[in-house]
């Protein structure tokens, strides 16, 4: 991993105004990807986390735009790019897999010439040669009998087959970047496990970072190294992957962790976080979460919380600023044993029994 | 038959049981019509989506039917409310068959005691109702109230069991969030005043946090009214969570019913190992789950003998030929499987 960040987002704002006013799906949000990383980014519906992956394609809908920060890609700044220049980057650099395997895929052409197409397009190489190299991509991908089924179209192949045709299509040519926003929510639970162990070996083997955007938890833990939980447009914590999920420490993740059934045990009555994410036009002041938070104090309906770094990651609450001192020992204690690590717990314990 | 299915149903009344299904199956004609098939030389095409489904549903309990897509767990749910009528089998509820012909009276009654919750909260409200009419519907039609005084106040109670307002009655839905629109339907499901209550995907269309509301909301009404469930899920962790018996689908076919604790604790059929191994889990960082090969054949052309043994580790000749018969392994316990049957597994 080389100390510069293949994908950098900076302080990134898309806004769409509209005329009942300005609307921002993502607010001042940044992170890093290194080569070789799953980044993962989390959030529920309206959280921003499509518009996010679309403002580092370029691909956010009119009248939509980035009003503020920047994305670098490898030190680079595009997201003041062409339309053009960003059609060469889309492809070449960044590879991209979208939720519905179908709309991805032109039906009226065999898939054969849609990899020709993108591998000639992005790469300077001749007819036959990119036929071997899309021929060599379905086989790498696990599509049997690659050579035969490379002249199919895609509704002769199942949701989870035609899924690895097109991450085959996003890898075609080489990108260092693949953007896979909920690759697996269309397929049933047994092709979803193929498709995330398909997408983690091709990017181990090709060192290309991913950001991989989903809803769900159990997808989040099994295929990232990290993880960025987004609340109403803004970052509301990031952290390596184990952390977050097992020792979350922002009370929205804490909440969001504690109402996720899982499979491996019972439990009592699920964690229910009161309300629900508020709309674009209704964010709250000062921190976005606050009217659902039951740690809230004075500050928190006034000034808005930035990430800051808290162990290994980082989180925006004011209950982690050094400034506030140990006030808040018992509040974050009590966030602490919600996680499922002992370790944690004990370590909150004793942090309450210092304060 | 006859004299096996009356001492069956008669051990089934013994257990409290409130739902049978018995040799439950249905067959859909998917062939092209009459002259495209005489043009193109083409067959009649039949797809099974249930074949010979079994289980029984113990009052006040939750029983979850899991499966991934095209595995009949929709179908078997329509059949189970009567919205669907079965090619083979019956269902009885509280002791009346729901399709036998000549008791129109005892169905009649019957049908106020089921509803139904569908999986898409957008879908299944009419939008140009006022909420309060859509719940009130199921009151007049059954004229469970005497007067619209009466009803009205019904459809308050009954907004206010589901964690709404009164007030919110004269809105329409669209004014509403996905997780509020559910509590509108769970409302309509109530107001007829069931017992049983199919629910289809229920928070599927949900987010997490939301899910967990309506989740909670449902065990809470079913301990408040001793309600029995019947839930269709894909999704593993809901039905831990919320499930007393559980039963796994593939292809139409009931390959293994379980307690829940029993069925997620020590599974006996190969495919309930393989979805419980593919299941995404929240502990098991950077896990590549292994075991799962292939994907879901066609329902229109499904495999010969079990329909699971092209991607099952332990098929045998047996399984590639012969269908497996259910086996009663012990209370509310059964799995189709040959390998389970011979001891192998």
């Amino acid at each position: 991993m080389s100390d510069q960040a293949l994908l950098s987002i900076r302080d990134l704002v898309v806004e769409f105004p509209t005329r009942r006013g300005l609307l921002r799906p993502v607010d001042h949000v940044s992170f890093d990807i290194h080569r070789g990383e799953i980044l993962g980014v989390v959030g529920e519906s309206g959280a921003g986390k499509s518009m996010t992956g679309s403002a580092v394609v370029g691909l956010i809908d009119r009248p939509g735009r980035i009003a503020a920060g920047e994305v670098l890609l490898d030190g680079e700044p595009i997201h003041r790019l062409s339309e053009d220049a960003m059609r060469r980057v889309r492809g070449r650099k960044i590879g991209m897999v979208f939720q519905d395997p179908l709309t991805s895929l032109n039906p009226l052409l065999r898939i054969g010439d849609q990899l020709v197409e993108t591998i000639r397009t992005h790469l300077s190489v001749g007819e036959a040669e990119a036929r071997k190299r899309a021929i060599a991509a379905l086989d790498e991908v696990g599509i049997p009998a690659a050579a035969r089924r490379i002249d199919s179209y895609p509704h002769e192949f199942s949701g989870g087959m035609r899924q690895r045709v097109v991450i085959a299509l996003a890898l075609a040519a080489e990108p260092e970047l693949v953007i896979a926003d909920e690759p697996t929510t269309a397929l049933d639970v047994s092709v979803q496990a193929q498709i995330i162990a398909l997408l983690k070996r091709l990017c181990r083997e090709r060192g290309a970072a991913v950001m991989l955007i989903t809803h769900d938890m159990g997808v989040i833990a099994e295929a990232t190294d990290r993880v960025a939980v987004l609340y109403a447009g803004r970052l509301a914590e990031i952290g390596p992957t184990p952390d977050v999920l097992s020792r979350p420490k922002h009370p929205y993740t804490v909440g969001l962790m504690k109402s996720t059934p899982s499979t491996l045990g019972e439990g009592g009555r699920l964690h229910q976080i009161p309300g629900s994410m508020p709309g674009l036009r209704a964010i709250p002041n000062g921190c976005a979460f606050h009217p659902r938070c039951t740690k809230r104090f004075e500050r928190c309906d006034k000034e808005r919380p930035d990430p800051i770094p808290v162990g290994a990651g980082q989180i925006a609450c004011w209950l982690y600023d050094p400034a506030e001192g140990d006030r808040h020992a018992a509040a974050r204690a009590e966030l602490a044993g919600a996680g499922s690590d002992p370790a944690a717990i004990a370590t909150a314990e004793a942090g309450e029994g210092a304060a | 038959m006859s004299d096996l299915m009356t001492e069956d149903l008669a051990q089934a009344a013994a257990d409290d049981v409130l739902v049978s299904a018995r040799g439950l199956g249905r067959v859909f004609d998917v062939s092209k019509p009459w002259l495209n098939r005489v043009i193109e030389r083409e067959e009649r095409v039949f797809l099974t989506a249930a074949e010979d489904v079994t289980f029984d549903i113990r009052r006040g309990k939750t029983f979850a039917l899991v499966g991934e897509s095209g595995s009949g767990k929709s179908t078997i749910a329509r059949m189970i409310v009567g919205l669907l009528r079965p090619t083979s089998g019956a269902v009885t509820v509280d002791g009346v068959d729901l399709f036998r012909s000549g008791d129109i009276a005892g169905q009649t009654a019957l049908r106020r005691r089921i509803q139904m919750i569908f999986q898409d909260p957008y879908a299944s409200l009419n939008p140009r109702w006022r909420v309060g009419d859509i719940i009130a519907e199921p009151i007049r039609a059954f004229q469970l109230e005497q007067d619209a005084k009466a009803v009205r106040a019904r459809v308050g109670e009954l907004l206010e069991q589901v964690g709404l307002a009164a007030i919110d009655g004269i809105k329409y839905p669209h004014e509403f969030s996905g997780g509020q629109r559910q509590r509108i339907c769970i409302a309509r499901a109530l107001a007829s005043k069931p017992e049983f209550i199919v629910c289809d995907e229920p928070t599927s269309a949900l987010d997490v946090s939301v899910q967990s509301q309506v989740l909670n909301l449902m065990r809470d009404l079913q301990r408040e009214l001793n309600l029995t469930y019947l839930l269709i899920s894909h999704d593993l962790s809901v039905v831990r969570y919320m499930a007393d018996d559980i039963g796994v689908l593939y292809l139409g076919r009931l390959v293994e019913t379980a307690p829940r604790e029993q069925l997620y604790e020590a599974p006996r059929h190969p495919y309930t190992h393989m979805l419980l191994d593919a299941a995404p889990r929240l502990d098991a960082f950077g896990r590549t789950a292994e075991s799962v090969v292939g994907e879901i054949p066609d329902p229109i052309d499904r495999p010969s003998g079990c329909h699971f043994h092209p991607r099952c580790p332990h098929a045998n000749d047996r399984c590639k030929t012969e269908a497996p018969a259910r086996l009663v392994l012990g209370p509310g316990r059964t799995a189709a499987c040959h390998g389970v049957e011979e001891g192998r597994l």
